[in-house]
């Protein structure tokens, strides 16, 4: 390969590097640094000097060191082999680097991100002579059982095809077709390069009115997410983020997760690893890896490369959705994220805005949150991407500027409660301070697919969840005893259904996943519980009575004893609960 | 041009004589050759004594070091600075156990130099996720609450949040006494860092190791409070180091005390501040998070190696706070975190360990069946639901009275006063066993009735709760 000497070090102040002699660098730019050819990227130009931040231990830079320009913007391979890979920041397989180096990441190790050698069974679909516009799909390979890779023609390009290959075995940097451009004849490959940047262009947004269905109740039932949506989890330590994360990321029903561990612990991702080959998708029968691509950049490896993490994950996320897949980014975590981009604009000497924040954080995040969507892509089929952002406020305080930045551009809370936490009540979404913007979209998705009586009952339930924290206060100064019953009642089923509905117990075999329509029945039965016992109540029952009901014990057990697939145990309950409540009435009548 | 490697070797050890500032510990050098990030100096003072040093930031003009001993004595003109050409190294063999060395590895126990096995680099390297074990065995530390409740698991990072005057040292070399993992006989050691701590606070951790005879297996890294401030950000990388040679090259099982993390903080604001650098919150660097990780990510286990770093760091939490950034970012760090709890001491239980805002979250994998007793799960969640509930009960009792309370509140209060004076409490110099602290888990839960054991199956009560 030519080298292409671009400057020469100045200055080393941890991962940013002054570069000074620039002759024709690009914004943006790959560059190598030094002879360890460390990985960096052009992010400040300014006469003939530039400003790079390295992806990798700055450790032993010396001034004067060359400066390789590699001639193209810091980019991603897209091709297939992504699916069930691990990678770092900047798209290198940690399972490659392993093999070079066994425990520790090593400095300037160079690995292509695709394989190289491995063939893949392309099987075309268009023919020479078709006119692509960019984006299209020229043919497909089957990557995993369960994911069919659609070769796409790079976005930026469109002509006529003269030459396709037959079907048949190739490697990603095989030239599988030829498409004359108004230039140039172009070749074609398995793969193509998109710079991480850049969002791809899609033809039109589509409303968000399909819910993404997550399998965990106090989701899908109370802050409902929307395909294509935005959502943020806020939480304090210890709040269960990264378990709320990993169990939509095991259950909803995207097509891709692109799960991306920013700045977290390493012991999440090989627990991730471990876990998620064994598990099997309900819908599929297939290992959920299967459909899964990880991004690990550790709290303990290069800051600058944290910050590329995000981008290189939405990337690979947007080329998918371009296939035409439903696709769900997990990003753990964005504070960590915006933590690298303080860190790195303090070593520039950027004015701070709040608490050493740059300024530019609000754009910043606001653009990434912009690339998610339910669209209707080049390819002229309709894909979604999702992106679930864990946000990990200093102290719990989610008046800081990472929350409340990333609250302006998302349009579902999910507000982590430490008291909730420390209850040992998971997930410990709080019914007072989460929210979805997204409700009224989809309630016609809701009606028609699984039950009218969803939005109704879950605005009682809500509303009867408020009324508990007033009477809770109330509580909490005259005991509960100086209550009336017709309170008293309001208290009791707003704790059996936390216990019996909101808790869900990501270990359960049975618990850790619900069907829409095992949430709507188990919701309806609660609801019919308080609707009929007030009546009974104000008929002269007692709540001890009420409790005393042998099938309320079935109430608080039913998420654990009924299956997703014989959800009619469900109605038996609920016609159980029914004839309890007719005795009671007839008692007291 | 020639081979800018060999240049470097060839620059290597070139000497300046003369700084041009000094600044606390920072000393700033300009017209020299170009030197590397982070390269080792040293620094020769006057009376011709050396000091050891990094570089912060090096550029074609000027080149900013810290200096780890200090800078008090050094003139201007007359200091000497010369340049190593790598990073800090030290050496390192596993006979470096039962010795005692400063923050730079260099031995103050009036010993000979450590046998040198093999030269590394102090800052060492991230672990790839990938070669990562996932730690799932079981350590018992015959501390009831950590045991049934906050379980240790071999190759953790699990931090005890302090207060000042809280008897965390007690517990720490509680733990490193007691510390075993069952059935097995392993090589362990115990690597301990202490930074800016009293001198008396070491000599209780070296007295404590003496007096149950481990001595032998523990390497002391001391700092002490009169130690310059600046060589406590290393001495925890020198333990660590050797940490990871023992654990990665000679197979042994090493926990790794780090005390007081609080005071390696400071020093690095102190840093942070005389360099100028903008500060985010509390004044403390933006890269604090970035940095603490460095240090607790080094432990963990890794495939195909049979040793284990399990690193316990104590720190005191300034005021109590909990949500002051050092506790703050480092609970965001390791996989759990043992708070204590100031009011539960003035109590007089010890260890005060606060029961709801503990945890430790590698302890799912390594408990129940097999590992500890299939009871554990979910008496432990049972334990901490009825504890949970203790606490709104008493919360209730201080507003209305205790007299007010339903005979079923005050049923609660009495487990919650048999938990705290059976359970938590323990002697100093007690080792229980897990099925000790287990069956003592159910005596207390005995004080409660069936009917509020909503946690528990109906075979585990049949065969514990009845007995």
């Amino acid at each position: 390969m030519k080298q292409r000497i671009i400057g020469e070090v100045k200055r080393v102040n941890g991962p940013v590097i002054e570069v000074s002699g620039i002759t024709d660098a690009m914004m943006f730019e790959l560059v190598k640094v030094g002879e360890q050819k460390l990985i960096g990227e052009i992010i400040k130009l300014e006469s003939n000097n530039a400003i790079v931040q390295v992806y990798e231990d700055t450790t032993g830079v010396t001034p004067h060191d060359p400066v390789y320009g590699e001639g193209m913007q810091i980019s991603v391979e897209l091709g297939p082999g992504i699916i069930g890979t691990i990678y770092d920041g900047i798209q290198r397989p940690l399972e490659k680097i392993r093999e070079i180096a066994p425990i520790y990441i090593d400095r300037g190790i160079s690995v292509s991100s695709l394989d190289r050698e491995k063939q893949w069974h392309f099987t075309p679909s268009v023919n020479k002579g078709d006119t692509l516009q960019g984006g299209m799909i020229v043919g497909t390979v089957q990557e995993t059982e369960r994911v069919e890779h659609r070769i796409l023609v790079p976005p930026d390009l469109s002509g006529t095809i003269v030459s396709i290959v037959a079907a048949g075995e190739y490697t990603v940097d095989q030239t599988i077709a030829e498409i004359q451009t108004q230039n140039s004849v172009i070749p074609l490959t398995l793969m193509h390069r998109w710079p991480i940047r850049v969002a791809r262009p899609v033809s039109k947004r589509l409303p968000l009115d399909i819910p993404l269905i997550t399998g965990q109740r106090v989701i899908d039932t109370l802050f409902p997410v929307a395909k294509g949506g935005t959502v943020a989890i806020p939480g304090g330590f210890g709040t269960g983020k990264t378990m709320t994360q990993q169990a939509v990321a095991k259950w909803c029903d995207a097509d891709i997760i692109v799960y991306i561990g920013c700045g977290e612990r390493g012991n999440e991702i090989t627990d991730v690893l471990a876990e998620f080959p064994k598990l099997i998708d309900p819908r599929t029968g297939r290992s959920l890896m299967e459909r899964t691509v990880l991004i690990a950049n550790t709290s303990n490896m290069p800051v600058s490369a944290r910050e590329a993490s995000i981008y290189t994950g939405i990337t690979l996320a947007e080329y998918f959705r371009d296939q035409g897949y439903h696709v769900a980014v997990m990003a753990d975590s964005t504070s960590r994220w915006a933590e690298a981009l303080r860190e790195l604009s303090g070593r520039m000497e950027e004015m701070p805005a709040e608490e050493g924040f740059p300024a530019y954080l609000p754009t910043r995040i606001a653009e990434f949150y912009e690339r998610a969507g339910y669209m209707e892509t080049l390819s002229q089929k309709q894909g979604s991407l999702s992106i679930i952002g864990a946000v990990s406020p200093p102290g719990g305080d989610f008046s800081e500027p990472v929350t409340q930045h990333t609250k302006r551009f998302i349009r579902c809370f999910w507000a982590l409660d430490r008291a909730l936490a420390n209850a040992r009540h998971y997930p410990a979404i709080s019914w007072l301070d989460s929210y979805s913007e997204y409700l009224t979209e989809m309630s016609a998705w809701w009606e028609e697919n699984v039950t009218s009586t969803w939005q109704e009952d879950r605005t009682i339930i809500m509303d009867l969840l408020h009324r508990e924290v007033r009477l809770q206060q109330v509580v909490k100064l005259v005991g509960p005893d100086a209550l009336p019953d017709t309170q008293r009642f309001v208290l009791d089923v707003c704790t059996l259904f936390k216990n019996a509905f909101l808790q869900q117990n990501a270990y359960d075999k049975i618990d850790m996943y619900s069907v829409p329509e095992k949430q709507v029945k188990m919701l309806h039965i609660i609801v019919t519980y308080w609707r009929r016992g007030s009546e009974a109540i104000k008929g002269g029952a007692t709540i001890v009575k009420l409790r005393k009901m042998k099938v309320y014990q079935d109430m608080v057990k039913m998420k654990f004893t009924v299956p997703n697939d014989k959800l009619s145990q469900l109605d038996k309950i609920e016609a159980r609960l029914e004839r309890s409540l007719n005795q009671l009435e007839t008692i007291y009548a | 041009m020639l081979d800018s490697a060999i240049q470097k070797k060839l620059l290597k050890g070139r000497e300046y004589i003369g700084v041009d500032k000094i600044d606390g510990p920072l000393v700033f050098i300009s017209k020299t050759h170009p030197v590397g990030y982070r390269e080792l100096i040293e620094c020769v003072d006057a009376k011709g004594a050396v000091r050891l040093g990094m570089v912060l930031e090096t550029s074609q003009d000027v080149v900013v070091a810290q200096i780890f001993e200090g800078t008090s004595g050094l003139t201007l003109p007359s200091s000497r600075v010369r340049f190593c050409g790598e990073p800090l190294t030290i050496p390192v063999s596993k006979e470096m156990l039962g010795r005692v060395f400063n923050g730079l590895g260099k031995p103050i126990d009036g010993g000979p130099p450590q046998r040198c096995d093999l030269e590394l680099n102090v800052s060492g390297m991230a672990i790839n996720p990938i070669s990562r074990q996932y730690p799932r065995d079981f350590i018992q530390t015959g501390i009831s609450t950590i045991d049934g409740m906050n379980t240790l698991i071999r190759g953790q990072k699990l931090p005890i949040f302090s207060g000042n005057g809280l008897p965390h040292n007690e517990l720490a070399a509680q733990i490193a006494r007691q510390a075993k993992i069952r059935g097995t006989e392993t090589e362990f050691a115990v690597v301990f860092a202490a930074m800016g701590v009293k001198h008396d606070v070491a000599r209780f951790f070296t007295r404590s190791f003496e007096e149950s005879g481990v001595l032998e297996n523990v390497a002391l890294f001391l700092s002490l409070a009169d130690d310059p401030s600046i060589e406590r950000l290393i001495t925890p990388r020198t333990a660590l180091t050797l940490a990871e040679h023992l654990a990665f090259n000679e197979d042994m099982h090493v926990l790794v005390i780090m005390t007081d993390m609080t005071n390696y903080c400071e020093s690095l604001r102190e840093i942070s501040t005389l360099r100028g650098e903008i500060p985010s919150r509390k004044g403390y660097p933006g890269y604090l998070y970035s940095d603490l990780a460095e240090l607790y990510e080094r432990s963990g286990m890794i495939k195909g190696y049979s040793g284990s770093i399990t690193s316990l760091p104590i720190l005191t939490m300034p005021n109590d706070d909990i949500s002051h950034p050092i506790p703050d970012l480092s609970g965001y760090i390791t996989e759990g975190q043992i708070v204590f709890e100031r009011e539960m001491d003035g109590r007089g239980i010890y260890p005060p360990i606060a029961g709801l805002p503990s945890l430790s979250r590698l302890m799912k994998d390594g408990i129940g069946e097999g590992m500890t007793r299939e009871d554990h799960p979910h008496l432990a969640s049972q334990l901490f639901a009825a504890y949970s509930y203790v606490k709104d009960v008493r919360n209730l009792a201080s507003v209305i009275g205790e007299e007010e309370l339903t005979p079923l509140d005050h049923q609660y209060l009495d487990f919650g006063k048999a938990f705290e004076e059976k359970f938590v409490t323990q002697r100093t110099d007690e080792d229980r066993s897990i099925e000790q602290t287990l069956d003592i888990g159910w005596e207390v839960l005995r004080t409660l009735p069936i009917d509020e054991l909503h946690r528990i199956t109906e075979e585990e009560i049949e065969k514990y709760y009845g007995a």
